[in-house]
């Protein structure tokens, strides 16, 4: 295990060198937004597949930080929000505001809407995005509709970050601290019990474990991280728009999970990458990629049990 | 003090009244049995005590305070510890895990993002000694959903303890047992009777009438009789309500 | 007062197309326990099956038993084909299936009408408008869908509380299992409920046609604001699904027609028409998130 995860690394690490060998700068982009729809997805699988809550709004945090980008930038200028808050173009303040501020919107809907479960629960997660979504299609000062173009990139340490592959390590390098922060927080005693939450709700409330802070500790959190992914977004794109919010977004990173197998560590990951993957070439191939992705869809949730991971798991143990 | 009071405690269902005004208490070194026939309310009144369920009227004192309003954690927090009728586990995990768990949950500092679980060596060696000498010991390592439906019931009670409770209120542990176990069942019980209080809700007699230092008679909701073993026995009412079990009581 | 009178019909009627979506989608989910995702795609299939037979045989009427039919058979499909194995899943898994099921519906309607919209033709009759009150014109196909949707509600409340097919409908809603073990065939009273459902979508699919364009996608955007009913109204009740759909209906209709104005009492034109038009978009969310902070389970819960 530890040197399939080795060579990854490595092979990581050499991409850029790779899709310029191969003449495919398209790939590095591609692998860019992998990386960072990785962070969202595993934020997603966080609350959705170790603690069970099944949050259709997800998205929302993800705009939410990919704004603050965006935000920060548009007064960055000299004009100041509400005259005192100076904008920022420096990647050591906009990250760390876009994780704040996502944290912080998802503390107000996570504690109204914890206070449901199932499908009232997935309700109005998916309301409060909409929410979200209308009032960022109404912020016209910041584009409404249109969204808001981030003409100058974020700076960090004077390096270039115009340049694709100096973003992608950037990136790929906050991805990766993302990931070790994320090892250590399921095998925490955090995890443990967030863990147990879902598999008995019940039982955790009779050992004397409050299950709705424990929730809202992880709805958090999990927030938290996909402000991180959306402000890499902003970055990579240099552009925020209220779409990044919608629903059906919220959708596509609970496709991702599922692909890449719900509650397995490294699942987000190739859910990820598999989704991004097949959009980009089922896209290539054909106008009509939707009905070709739903299908798929459909047969891995019918067919198939625990997404890609399980099934590396299964080909792992029939190799023993 | 008793450890545990109920005063009045009343609850409907619609027009079914399941707790018509039921007040008992479970005092320090006492196995208080509450028996009655199926569909008398027992797993109901549990419900209320614990705080699954909130009652229309009537208070829940433990150990002198007032926890009628209190969520089923905190009364957790305050000593009370249950066992499930069904059992009620972590399914996934295996038996030392569950109890485990219980000791986690009792010890605290359970937001820290950034420490191993498997590091807190004092959570697995408390389980350990709770599973040392049951008969749980050579499974600990199984999960709860391969275990026998005897073992779940023992770990049940395992889980319940390792939470060090003042008071114990425990919903039909002999259910589904067979003699062997039934009896391991009861011989567990009297040890730990002998250190803390228990509210038992039974329908086996033969644990009944082996373990209670006293016993509640709960019909339709209401307590009919309470007393000594022999006075439960000898009782008419009794005797009437659980017309055609006369050989259990005898 | 005119403008009040007429936003608060167009609201109602509104609410009345709401409450046709809403009420099959809390039995499907009251006594299926199956998140249905897809409900906005059978809306989506009435409409356009009723909008092509109309246009081939230019007759508005004979566009709605069409639109029943294709909702109807889709609706038996689905369920067959999918739902049938969603029912012992979680919730997770219904909601990807049938997620995956809205995008293989857009596509093959894309495929098979293109991405314009289409128009429904108006029934000749009814393309008038009504004197309802001196000085206020009402167009009378709204008048119509209200109607016609108060018609069906009346006809639901019947068939639920005084059939015996709506009672093991009410009991599937409260108890589930129950139902099983009382040895009702619980296939069929799925297959009922979820064709029910599926013809009760494909009706409004059809009966929007002339007021609102037929698109792809048409499903989606009416289907948040029917979960919201479902959830406002609580999920099993149909009583729910009629009061919550009404008032959301209601709500978000003169929201969306008299907030911009107010607010441009208090800042700029352009300012407070995009404000007023992003906070009434946002007001039945608002007024979900007050409704289950109150009560979490919905206005009328079935007991779940």
């Amino acid at each position: 295990m530890r040197l399939a995860l080795g060579i990854a690394l490595l092979a990581l690490i050499a991409l850029p060198f790779a899709t310029e060998a191969m003449g495919q700068p398209a790939l590095l982009s591609l692998a860019t937004r992998v990386v960072i729809y990785a962070i969202a997805a595993a934020s997603l699988n966080f609350i959705l597949g170790y603690g069970g809550m099944i949050s259709f709004g997800h998205a929302a945090f993800f705009g939410v930080g990919a704004y603050t980008v965006g935000i920060l930038f548009a007064h960055s200028g000299g004009d100041a929000l509400w005259g005192v808050i100076p904008g920022s173009t420096n990647l050591l303040v906009t990250l760390p505001m876009a994780v704040l501020l996502s944290g912080l919107v998802a503390a107000v809907i996570g504690a109204l809407s914890l206070r449901t479960n199932g499908v009232q629960f997935i309700m109005i997660t998916l309301a409060f995005a909409q929410m979200l979504f209308f009032f960022f299609v109404s912020l016209t000062p910041y584009g409404g509709e249109d969204g808001i173009i981030i003409r100058r990139s974020n700076e960090l340490f004077g390096l270039n970050m115009r340049d694709k592959t100096t973003l992608y390590y950037v990136i790929l390098s906050v991805g990766l601290v993302f990931f070790a922060g994320l090892s250590r927080v399921v095998n925490s005693s955090f995890g443990a019990v967030l863990q147990g939450i879902r598999q008995n709700e019940r039982r955790m409330a009779a050992l004397g474990f409050a299950p709705y802070r424990y929730k809202l500790y992880a709805f958090i959190l999990a927030g938290m991280g996909a402000g991180l992914a959306g402000a890499l977004m902003a970055n990579f794109l240099r552009f925020a728009s209220p779409d990044m919010m919608h629903w059906t977004k919220s959708g596509e990173l609970m496709i991702m999970v599922i692909l890449g197998g719900v509650g397995s560590f490294l699942g987000p990951v190739f859910g990820a990458a598999a989704f991004l993957v097949l959009e980009t070439f089922l896209a290539g191939w054909t106008e009509n990629w939707q009905l070709a992705l739903g299908i798929i869809l459909l047969v891995v949730v019918l067919g198939t049990k625990g997404g890609i991971a399980g099934l590396l798991d299964r080909m792992r143990g029939r190799m023993k | 003090m008793s450890v545990l009071r109920v005063s009045h405690l009343v609850k409907r269902f619609g027009g079914l009244i399941a707790t018509d005004d039921v007040s008992l208490t479970v005092e320090e070194g006492e196995i208080h049995a509450l028996i009655g026939p199926n569909g008398a309310g027992k797993s109901t009144l549990i419900n209320q005590l614990c705080g699954e369920l909130a009652p229309d009227a009537g208070r829940v004192e433990l150990a002198g305070r007032d926890v009628t309003r209190l969520s089923v954690p905190a009364r957790v927090a305050m000593g009370l510890g249950r066992t499930f009728q069904v059992t009620s586990l972590l399914e996934d995990a295996t038996c030392r895990a569950n109890i485990a768990m219980a000791v986690q949950a009792r010890e605290g500092l359970n937001f820290r993002i950034w420490d191993r679980i498997v590091a807190r060596q004092h959570l697995w060696d408390q389980a350990d000694a709770l599973l040392a000498g049951t008969a749980l010991a050579e499974r600990s390592a199984v999960a709860v959903q391969d275990l026998s439906h005897g073992e779940r019931k023992q770990l049940e009670l395992l889980v319940a303890l390792a939470r060090k409770p003042r008071i114990l209120l425990l919903d039909e542990p002999m259910a589904g047992l067979g003699h062997v176990e039934s009896q391991e069942m009861i011989t567990r019980l009297r040890e730990v009777g002998a250190q803390t209080p228990m509210l038992l809700v039974e329908h086996d007699m033969e644990a009944v009438f082996a373990l209670a230092t006293r016993i509640s008679v709960l019909v339709y909701g209401r307590i009919i009789a309470s007393g000594s073993v022999e006075d439960i026995r000898a009782n008419p009412e009794v005797r009437e309500a659980y017309l055609g079990a006369e050989d259990e009581l005898c | 007062m005119i403008l009040l009178i007429e936003q608060l019909l167009n609201g109602l009627q509104y609410g009345v197309m709401l409450f046709l979506l809403a009420a099959g989608l809390t039995l499907i989910f009251g006594i299926m326990g199956v998140i249905n995702l897809a409900h906005g795609s059978l809306f989506m299939v009435g409409a356009y099956a009723g909008t092509y037979v109309a246009g081939l045989t230019g007759s508005f009427w004979l566009g709605l038993p069409a639109a029943l039919v294709a909702a109807g058979i889709t609706g038996f499909l689905v369920e067959a084909l999918v739902i049938r194995r969603l029912y012992a899943r979680d919730h997770l898994d219904q909601v990807l299936a049938t997620f995956a099921l809205i995008l293989i519906f857009n596509q093959l309607i894309t495929l098979g009408f293109g991405r314009q919209p289409v128009f429904t033709p108006l029934p000749q009759m009814f393309s008038g408008s009504v004197e309802l009150l001196p000085g206020l014109p009402y167009p009378t196909y709204r008048l119509l869908i209200i109607a016609t949707g108060l018609i069906v509600a009346a006809g639901l409340y019947i068939l639920i509380n005084k059939t015996r097919v709506g009672m093991l409908v009410r009991a599937g809603a409260s108890n589930r299992d129950m139902v099983r073990a009382l040895g009702v065939d619980i296939r069929l009273l799925y297959t009922v409920v979820f064709g029910l459902g599926a013809l009760l979508a494909g009706l409004a699919g059809y009966m929007i046609g002339p007021i609102s364009a037929v698109q792809v996608g048409m499903g989606e955007q009416i289907l948040l604001a029917t979960f919201v009913v479902v959830v406002v109204g609580g999920v099993g009740s149909i009583k729910g699904a009629f009061v919550a759909g009404i008032g959301l209906g209601v709500v978000d209709t003169m929201l969306r027609a008299f907030l911009p104005g107010l607010l441009r009492g208090v800042m700029q034109p352009s300012d407070a028409d995009a404000i007023g038009l992003g906070v009434a978009s946002m007001g039945i969310y608002l007024l979900m998130a007050l409704v289950l902070l109150v009560r979490p389970r919905g206005l009328f819960s079935a007991g779940h």
